[in-house]
Parts: structure tokens; C-alpha cells; sequence
């Protein structure tokens, strides 16, 4: 009860004009720069975050709510229309979305995108109010081991389970947690890895990392190919359902909910298997398994739910617990770092009403999206049509004023343009992001912990397994860290079979 | 994430596991990746010297010292790079199936965007936001391949200005007004 009446109070302080009026922008901003292609919601989050330079906490709150949801509608749109996933967890979206706007249903997908989205973020930001303050509960008894294995699970499950290759995710992490490591040692105030350039004293903000390898990154990876890449935006027709399109649409929308929801709540669980699950599911429940590859409404009204409510899922471990799973998660924890809030089961208590007001936000958010921007649609596709020299040259454009505002020098710039040349080669080799960004952000937090732990035990390794919680940790580590090991017997035990049979 | 080229046979190949993937790295190594393992045994190299110059641990409230964190990582960056180098001989990948290992990069384009890109930084200070903002912008439509110059330094100028105007006297966020200070 205690959290509806302070979810209220969260209602009450948004709901003046001016506090609206900054929700509204906030969404349509965040909608028109998600809906750019290949900018996904972190990225959005990312290049807007100096709007809010100036503003109260609590505006910024209610405007990164608005972004949040806003990146999130404006990337689906551009993944159906385009066929370009701005985001790994739209790649489900894309493989009956843009089947459906080839065969002149654009419209539909659109609409079973927006209204699903609208849906599972109801319900996800619910399921938030209500499971957040159980996790604070549970975090609250956590001592300082207890969270430093909670962030090794967390690194290691980001660079090994999402993605195609673990190599590779590993790699990617790597880079994360040395772009962390420079800067000042919180602890004994030494430099470490700024090679004597007093700039890099304060670290490389984690705002200049995710705009440098995403949005700079894009930006080189289409000057470098620019001869290849073609795009051709489909037209959308009008944005609307019909009967059979409500009636073979609401069943997964609730169950990519309840799907998505959970994953992102768990450390990397991630958007991309419950997206993937959610598609399975539909495919297999359908009475129209025939049009699955064609351009089913299934395919997009679930993996489109799932995506959303597993999103609003990682604000759970990134409110209660300050860990962020996923890129967004960690922009929007640089975020609250930036006006001095630290995200923990104490948020709860010290910025109670702070928190409330984000999460009021969100349904405010969500609410506005659905109701401005479903007729806006055919607005919003004419962004697609800003050519592309414009589009990248504004990218570029903003990107620089952002990293330039973070500190006012000119050396951030020079920062940018370094790692949107290591996001150009992520890219031309295949190497995933996300761990990287999350390494940035995890890696000097999982390290305040660790020592922190070893302080209390005088510096004996013991000191980093804590209570039971810890042991259960680890032992997921290890499974996760040994699950290639499992594939291999199986394959061996595979091949010797054969060679039997034969 | 932005992987283009994440295709729809991607989820596909998951499921089929692991036996469809050796089937399907029949187009060749890409030995390029080689330079990644490269960068990463520099990076490891470049880790651990520094952590060797760090003070060791001194306080009784920080028994293990800044050192560490460092070195662990150096020495992790080498084997990462070790097995990336063995997976990439053996013909491994990344996520979008080694789909751009062919592409030949236009590194002509992209030499004059970063050039553009750091006449910017350079020049902010100087002639300020709304003058190396345009220069920006101008500059990079021009290298990606824009033909209309007066009408991309006509956006790019008023770009600028409505940026300067919005968030640095609007919002009070830190750009330069450099040479224009007192004008704008």
C-alpha cells in the first residue's frame, strides 16, 4: 500500500502543465531520434542527455521517462519500415514487420507495434512498482561480497550469453573494463592508464563511450560504405487495426509481456531471447502457421511486447540493485550519477520521491506515445526520408555538442572520434557492444566492491564469498562460464553415435 | 545494438546449433580479425605496463592496492586475444556471420570525415560553437556525398545557431561562443 500512496504522490507531481509539457517533449524527441536509423533507445538516451543539463532532477526524470519509451516506439518503427534492427532485441520485430509492410500492411504492424508496446509497458511498469520494492527488500541484507558476485555474474553473463560469439563478447567486455579503469583510483587517488595526459584524470565519462561507439561509429561505418548500403523506405498506409487484427493480436501481446518482463529483471537477461521466445511461441500457437515468413501479425505483436516489457524489466536490478544490463540501463545510471544519485536499495529511501516521479513518468510516457503519436505515424516516416548525408552529418553534429557539454573541453572531442573508430571496427568485425558499455560503467563499480570486501577481511580471498548468496552466484557464473564445455561433450557423445552407426 | 546485417537466418542458425555452423563457414577465413587480436595484445601490454608503475598498497584500509584490477586485465586481454587469434584461423566469426568481411571500406571518406570531425575540435574554442557547429556539418554532408552545398550550409548554420540559441543562453549547457562573443 505504502508504494501505491507514494506512486500517487509521483502522479501528483507530474501532472502539472509544465512538468506534462516536458513528458511530451521528451517523448517526442525521444521517438523522432529513435526512429532515426541505426540509433537504438541507448543511443537516443545517450545523444539527449544534455537537454537535461540544466534542468531540476526531477524534470530530467520525467523527460528520460518520456525518452525511454519514446526511443523504444521510434526504433520499431524504423526496423519495420527499413528492415534495419536499430538494436539486437528489434531483429525479431524485423522478420515479420517488414514482410508485412512489403505486402502493404504496414500500417497494421505499426499500429499491433504501437498499441502492444503500450500494453506490455503498462504492464511491465506495474509489475516494476510492485516488484522493485521486494528486490530493495532482498538487497538491503546484501553485503559488499554479495554484490561484487552479483556484478561478475552480471559482466560475465553480458559477454557470454547474449551475442553470437563468446570470444568475442569477452573481447568486447575487456575493452569496457580498460576504458573504465582510467582515470583517478577512487581509493588511493592514483592515476591509473592516463599516460600523464591530466585530461583523462576523471576517467572517459560513459556518455562520451556510448555516443562515440554508437553514434560516431554509425556514422563512419555508413562513410565507409557508402557505395553498398541501400535503403528503400516502405510506404506505411493508414494505422489502424481491423477486427481480425485486435483478435489475433492480444493474446501475445499479454504473453510477450509476461515474457519479457522477467528476463530483463535478471542480470543480462536481455531483450533478445524472450524476443525470440516470444516469436517461437506465436508460431506455434497460430491458427495461421502459414503466413509465419510472410508477414504475420503475431510475429510483431509479440516479440514488439516482449522487447518492451523486458526493457521496463532492467530498471528493476538498475533501480533497486544500481546495476545496469543493458546499454540503455547504463546510460540512464550515468544519468542519475550525473546529479549525484546513486541508484541501490538506499535510492528508495534517500530520493524516494524522486524514484516515484521517474516511474509515474513512464506511464505518463507511455500514455502520451499512444494517444500523439499513433495518428502522427505518417509524420514520423518522413524522418526516414532526410537524406542520408544530412542525417549522418546531424548525428555527427549532435554528438559532438553532447561529449563537448559533458566537460566543456575540446579533448572529449578527440575522445569521441577514438572510440567511434573502435566502433567501426566492432562493427566491420562483428564484435557485439553491449558488453563493452556495460563494462564501462560495471567494471569500476564491480572493483569498489571487490576491494571493499578484501578490507573487511584483511585483504585474505575469502573475504570476496560472503553469505549463501554469493555461493549461489558463483555457482551460476560457473555454469554459464562451463556451458561451452556441456555443448562440446554433447557433440563428441553426437559424433560417436554416428560413428557407431556406421 | 546496431548490427544491420543481424539477418532473419540468424535466430535459425541458433537453433540448428552448432553443426549448422560449421557447415556454414565454407566462404573463407577472414584473417583481418587478426588485427583485433593485434590491438588487444598491444592494449595488454600498454595495461600492465602502467599498472607496474603504480605505488603499491600502502593504507591498512585498502589491503590489495590499485594494482590488481590492472594486471588481471592485462593478462586476461592476452589469452582473449590468444583464443580470438585460434578462432579466427579456424574460420570463426562475428555475430553477423562475417557478413563485411569482403567489404572493401571506403577509407577515403572516411580519412576526410574524421579530418572534418577534428577541425572541430580544434577550432571550437576558438571560433566557437556556432561557427565550427556549421563547419561540422557542412563539411560531413559534403563528404557523404551531398551535391547541394548552399543548401546544406544553409541548414548547417542554422543548425548551429538554434543549438547555440537553445541550449547554450536556453539551457545554460557550456558551448563556446569563441570569435562571435558579444554578436551572438
Amino acid at each position: 500500500m505504502e508504494n501505491l500512496n507514494s506512486l500517487i504522490d509521483g502522479f501528483a507531481a507530474i501532472l502539472t502543465p509544465g512538468n506534462l509539457l516536458i513528458a511530451l517533449i521528451g517523448v517526442t524527441i525521444g521517438t523522432a531520434v529513435g526512429m532515426l536509423p541505426g540509433l537504438g533507445t541507448a543511443m537516443t538516451i545517450a545523444l539527449l542527455l544534455p537537454l537535461t543539463y540544466g534542468m531540476e532532477p526531477t524534470q530530467a526524470f520525467i523527460m528520460f521517462g518520456g525518452i525511454f519509451y519514446g526511443g523504444m516506439y521510434g526504433g520499431s518503427t524504423t526496423a519495420i519500415l527499413l528492415n534495419t534492427p536499430g538494436q539486437s532485441s528489434s531483429v525479431v520485430t524485423v522478420l515479420e514487420g517488414f514482410k508485412m509492410a512489403k505486402n502493404g500492411r504496414g500500417g497494421q504492424a505499426l499500429a499491433t507495434a504501437a498499441i502492444g508496446s503500450f500494453i506490455a509497458g503498462t504492464i511491465a511498469t506495474i509489475a516494476l512498482v510492485f516488484v522493485t520494492p521486494i528486490t530493495v527488500d532482498f538487497a538491503i541484507g546484501l553485503g559488499a561480497p554479495d554484490y561484487f558476485a552479483i556484478m561478475v555474474l552480471a559482466l560475465v553473463a553480458t559477454a557470454s550469453v547474449l551475442g553470437s560469439s563468446r570470444i568475442r563478447g569477452f573481447a568486447s567486455l575487456l575493452f569496457g573494463l580498460v576504458i573504465g579503469t582510467i582515470g583517478i583510483d577512487a581509493v588511493t587517488g592514483q592515476q591509473r592508464l592516463t599516460y600523464g595526459v591530466p585530461q583523462l584524470a576523471d576517467g572517459i565519462d560513459i556518455v562520451v563511450v556510448a555516443v562515440g561507439a554508437f553514434a560516431v561509429g554509425e556514422a563512419l561505418w555508413t562513410a565507409a560504405r557508402r557505395k553498398i548500403a541501400t535503403d528503400e523506405v516502405l510506404p506505411v498506409g493508414r494505422v489502424w487495426m481491423g477486427r481480425s487484427d485486435w483478435r489475433r493480436s492480444w493474446g501475445p501481446w499479454l504473453r510477450g509481456s509476461a515474457l519479457g518482463f522477467p528476463f530483463g529483471a535478471v542480470p543480462a537477461g536481455g531483450a533478445e531471447v524472450p524476443t525470440f521466445l516470444s516469436y517461437v511461441t506465436e508460431r506455434r500457437l497460430s491458427k495461421h502457421k502459414d503466413e509465419f515468413g510472410k508477414g504475420a501479425i503475431e510475429g510483431v505483436a509479440g516479440p514488439e511486447a516482449a522487447n518492451n516489457a523486458s526493457a521496463a524489466g532492467t530498471l528493476v536490478p538498475m533501480l533497486a540493485l544500481g546495476l545496469p544490463c543493458n546499454a540503455t540501463a547504463a546510460v540512464m545510471l550515468a544519468a542519475f550519477q550525473t546529479y549525484g544519485i546513486q541508484p541501490g536499495p538506499l535510492l528508495f529511501e534517500n530520493q524516494s520521491a524522486l524514484v516515484w516521479t521517474l516511474i509515474a513518468g513512464l506511464f505518463v510516457g507511455n500514455a502520451m506515445l499512444l494517444v500523439l503519436n499513433m495518428p502522427l505515424i505518417p509524420v514520423w516516416v518522413k524522418l526516414l526520408r532526410i537524406p542520408k548525408p544530412y542525417l549522418f552529418a546531424g548525428i555527427l553534429f549532435f554528438a559532438s555538442m553532447g561529449a563537448y557539454a559533458t566537460s566543456g573541453q575540446p579533448f572529449d572531442l578527440f575522445v569521441l572520434l577514438a572510440l567511434g573508430l573502435i566502433g567501426l571496427a566492432m562493427r566491420r568485425f562483428g564484435i557485439p557492444m553491449l558488453p563493452m558499455i556495460v563494462g564501462v560503467i560495471l567494471g569500476p563499480m564491480a572493483e569498489r566492491q571487490g576491494r571493499m570486501s578484501l578490507q573487511l577481511s584483511g585483504g585474505d580471498l575469502s573475504g570476496l564469498i560472503g553469505g549463501p548468496t554469493s555461493w549461489v552466484i558463483y555457482a551460476i557464473v560457473a555454469l554459464i562460464a562451463l556451458w561451452p564445455l556441456v555443448g562440446l561433450i554433447k557433440r563428441r557423445a553426437a559424433r560417436d553415435r554416428v560413428a557407431v552407426a556406421a | 545494438m546496431t548490427m544491420p546485417d543481424e539477418t532473419a537466418e540468424h535466430p535459425a542458425a541458433d537453433a540448428a546449433g552448432p553443426e549448422a555452423d560449421s557447415a556454414a563457414e565454407a566462404p573463407g577465413r577472414d584473417l583481418a580479425q587478426l588485427w583485433v587480436c593485434g590491438f588487444m595484445a598491444v592494449l595488454g601490454t600498454l595495461v600492465i605496463i602502467d599498472a607496474a608503475s603504480l605505488g603499491a598498497a600502502g593504507a591498512s584500509n585498502d589491503p590489495i592496492g590499485p594494482k590488481p584490477v590492472p594486471i588481471i586485465l592485462g593478462i586476461l586481454l592476452y589469452a582473449v586475444a590468444a583464443f580470438y587469434a585460434l578462432d579466427a584461423i579456424r574460420g570463426g566469426h562475428g555475430e553477423d556471420e562475417g557478413a563485411h568481411a569482403g567489404d572493401r571500406l571506403d577509407w577515403k571518406t572516411i580519412a576526410a570525415l574524421c579530418a572534418v570531425f577534428i577541425a572541430n575540435a580544434l577550432l571550437i574554442d576558438w571560433l566557437g560553437w556556432v561557427i565550427s557547429g556549421s563547419i561540422l556539418f557542412w563539411g560531413s554532408a559534403i563528404v557523404l556525398g551531398s551535391r547541394r552545398y548552399l543548401i546544406a550550409g544553409a541548414v548547417a548554420v542554422a543548425l548551429a545557431l538554434a543549438t547555440f540559441y537553445g541550449f547554450a543562453i536556453g539551457l545554460g549547457i557550456g558551448l563556446p561562443a569563441g570569435v562571435l562573443q558579444g554578436i551572438l
